[in-house]
């Protein structure tokens, strides 16, 4: 589903990815660890086309296709997600209007017509109690003076609505409180199957514990420096991440 | 220096005066104040960019076009070609003038229990003539244009509410201009006088129907009184070759709220002083606008709130949207009186620029004698926000609906003001259809 090869990204004159190598397949959950400033919010925005990063080398092939000169909306339309971590408030547009907008202009560009305003009504109801979104909610401006639980919830609601192929989860733990970790973590596993697949980012390994990667890989200074199974999460959490460091380093 | 062409409108406006005055009815009390009126008008001429309030705005290439000031013929028009022009989903009294002359064809007026009627009868038939001489030109200030509006005036909206009436719908003020002459000036009067207790809601637009050069030049008084509610809504959508020096003017009594919301979106100058003055306690006045213009169109919205007695408020908030090579202006001046203590005064006016090339000159200007007051104000100027256009792309909104979005989020404050379902709707619909976008909801 996804092959990157050899990726070298920098912003202005800052080089962050040097030399990134991840391929993900369908049914799976990738998670990417690693310590701050190790490149990991990086390689989510530039798979999913944020254009203050210039890709130098290497390349990102999503379901056989280089995705490199496409727009964001265009990697949208093709299935990926980004859930950010830091969600932007925008004031003056409901929660509601802009799934509205996301899911019509998505399915506008897949050739779709647009969802009857019943059926979006529902789905919205239906991905709304799943991750246990008070309706309410719903009308508020988005984002717009969410708590940071309530941010991440509803961009795991909005990934819910939008049932995407490739799902990347930036620090989707950070500021949640361990009742929304279960709800998001549990929304997450909902919407899973073997057709899509999900790169958790992350710092620590609690996110871990609800949502079980198969493979988890150590991010450090632009490159994956250790790749492994879910007990490298734990091994990480008990030694911290100075050891993968001086493994590279040494 | 005033350039030739101008002089040329000035003195062609001064010997129709002569001609216009020969022609009128016999009435001095309004022939006194036309002729007074004229006079200013010739000793101030049109106002120029040496004038402090016309600094950012020059009226030279709206001057120089060769106007008719009284067009030879009456026209007519079918209602369907010109439906969309009215909120026609409303059930709503209307007043409608074809190159400023009455259309009765296209009005429905009443004088049922209150007039909403015409201002050539309300000159003219000795039962209004009470109003008249309490009201009319008694908000209009002596500055050049409402006075050489005055001299002229002959004809408009006359709105009078008696006390504790509400006003079942909306009064529609529309002035059309078919384009049969070359070149028109046009010099509409309105004058609104809602009483005690009474409530009306009035839309006001000016509409020209081809690309022939259309100035005009209109006054507004409108009287608030005691508990008085009126709800004012300018729809300024006209094409690219009109020009539009809008001057209204609103007195208000206590415990009276008057709101105005201008939606400026088109015209090639217009120019919106709108002032209010508030005699009383407690009373309520809001100023809202939404600006989006672009090609080479010029915007100057210029208002006064003038704080006289205590306990009051003012809430101005504008925003506006400017592309290609619009130039804006907002002068907001606030006048709080050394008696008018404990005045909440707002002020609010954000813009965003989409091009290099356009132009915003935004100047709040606070005159403050009161010592227990809250008042403040905030002007900005940005650009649309790089992280927000990014998360609505990673959403799949591609990015020209991601602008219209934001530049949308950016106008919903003051549109959640607006009261009329049915206005609400055609501004979002015209708001849509300038960003080029349908984004298939309203606001």
């Amino acid at each position: 589903m996804l092959k990157i090869e050899n990726l070298h990204a920098r912003v202005e004159d800052k080089s962050i990815l040097k030399g990134i190598n991840l391929e993900v397949n369908p049914g799976e959950v990738h998670a990417i660890m690693g310590p701050n400033g190790s490149g990991k919010s990086t390689l989510a925005s530039v798979i999913a086309g944020k254009e203050d990063y210039e890709v130098t080398k290497g390349k990102i092939i999503f379901n056989n296709e280089d995705i490199d000169d496409l727009a964001a909306e265009e990697r949208a339309h093709k299935g990926i997600f980004l859930s950010f971590q830091y969600p932007v408030e925008i004031p003056g547009v409901s929660v509601t209007n802009f799934m509205k907008t996301a899911i019509n202009e998505t399915r506008k560009a897949q050739g779709l017509e647009e969802m009857p305003a019943k059926d979006l009504l529902k789905l919205i109801r239906d991905k709304s109690e799943l991750l246990e979104i008070d309706r309410k909610f719903l009308s508020r401006s988005l984002n717009d003076g969410f708590s940071g639980g309530e941010k991440k919830r509803n961009e795991i609601f909005q990934m819910a609505m939008l049932e995407p192929q490739l799902a990347i989860l930036d620090e989707t733990d950070s500021g949640l409180d361990i009742d929304a970790l279960r709800i998001v973590a549990n929304g997450v596993n909902k919407l899973k199957s073997k057709d899509n697949a999900v790169i958790v980012i992350t710092h620590y390994q609690r996110l871990l514990d609800y949502i079980v990667p198969d493979f988890v890989h150590v991010l450090h200074n632009g490159r994956i420096v250790k790749s492994g199974g879910k007990e490298l999460a734990h091994e990480l959490e008990e030694k911290g991440y100075d050891w993968v460091k001086e493994g590279v380093n040494a | 220096m005033l350039n030739k062409k101008q002089m040329d409108l000035k003195d062609k406006l001064l010997s129709s005066f002569l001609v216009f005055e020969n022609q009128l009815e016999s009435d001095d009390y309004l022939n006194n104040l036309r002729n007074d009126a004229i006079k200013i008008f010739e000793e101030k001429g049109f106002p120029s960019k040496k004038e402090e309030a016309w600094k950012y705005t020059s009226l030279n290439s709206i001057l120089k076009e060769d106007y008719t000031v009284f067009p030879k013929q009456e026209n007519a028009l079918q209602f369907n070609d010109v439906k969309k022009y009215f909120i026609h989903d409303i059930d709503a009294y209307k007043i409608v003038f074809i190159d400023g002359k009455y259309s009765s064809y296209l009005s429905e007026t009443t004088h049922d229990g209150m007039d909403i009627c015409l201002m050539s009868a309300a000159m003219a038939k000795p039962k209004y003539r009470l109003v008249i001489e309490n009201y009319f030109n008694k908000a209009a200030t002596k500055d050049s244009l409402p006075s050489l509006n005055t001299a002229f005036s002959t004809e408009g909206a006359f709105i009078h509410i008696p006390k504790n009436k509400l006003v079942p719908k909306p009064i529609q003020i529309i002035h059309f201009s078919t384009g049969n002459e070359a070149a028109l000036m046009l010099q509409p009067r309105n004058l609104i006088v809602v009483d005690e207790n009474s409530h009306c809601q009035i839309i006001e637009r000016h509409q020209s129907l081809t690309g022939n050069p259309v100035l005009t030049n209109s006054v507004t008084e409108i009287f608030t009184n005691k508990r008085a509610i009126v709800d004012y809504y300018k729809i300024q959508n006209d094409n690219l070759n009109a020009s539009l020096l809008d001057n209204t003017f609103i007195k208000q009594k206590q415990e009276s709220v008057a709101s105005v919301h201008t939606f400026a979106f088109g015209g090639k100058l217009v120019r919106n002083n709108l002032n209010f003055y508030q005699q009383g306690e407690r009373i309520d006045s809001t100023l809202k606008g939404v600006t989006i213009i672009g090609d080479k169109q010029h915007i100057d919205h210029n208002t006064l709130v003038h704080h006289i007695e205590p306990n009051c408020e003012s809430h101005q908030d504008y925003k506006g949207i400017f592309g290609d090579g619009a130039t804006g202006v907002f002068n907001g001046k606030i006048i709080v009186n050394k008696e008018a203590q404990k005045t909440n005064a707002f002020q609010a006016n954000n813009n965003i620029l989409i091009s290099d090339k356009a132009t915003i000159n935004t100047k709040p200007q606070l005159e403050i004698f009161a010592d227990d007051v809250k008042c403040s104000h905030g002007c900005t100027i940005g650009q649309l926000d790089e992280s927000a256009m990014f998360y609505m792309r990673s959403r799949g909104i591609p990015e020209k609906e991601a602008k219209a979005l934001l530049m949308y989020a950016f106008s919903n404050n003051v549109m959640s003001s607006v009261k009329i379902p049915e206005v609400k709707q055609r501004i979002t619909k015209i708001i849509a259809n300038k960003l080029g976008v349908n984004l298939g909801f309203d606001l």
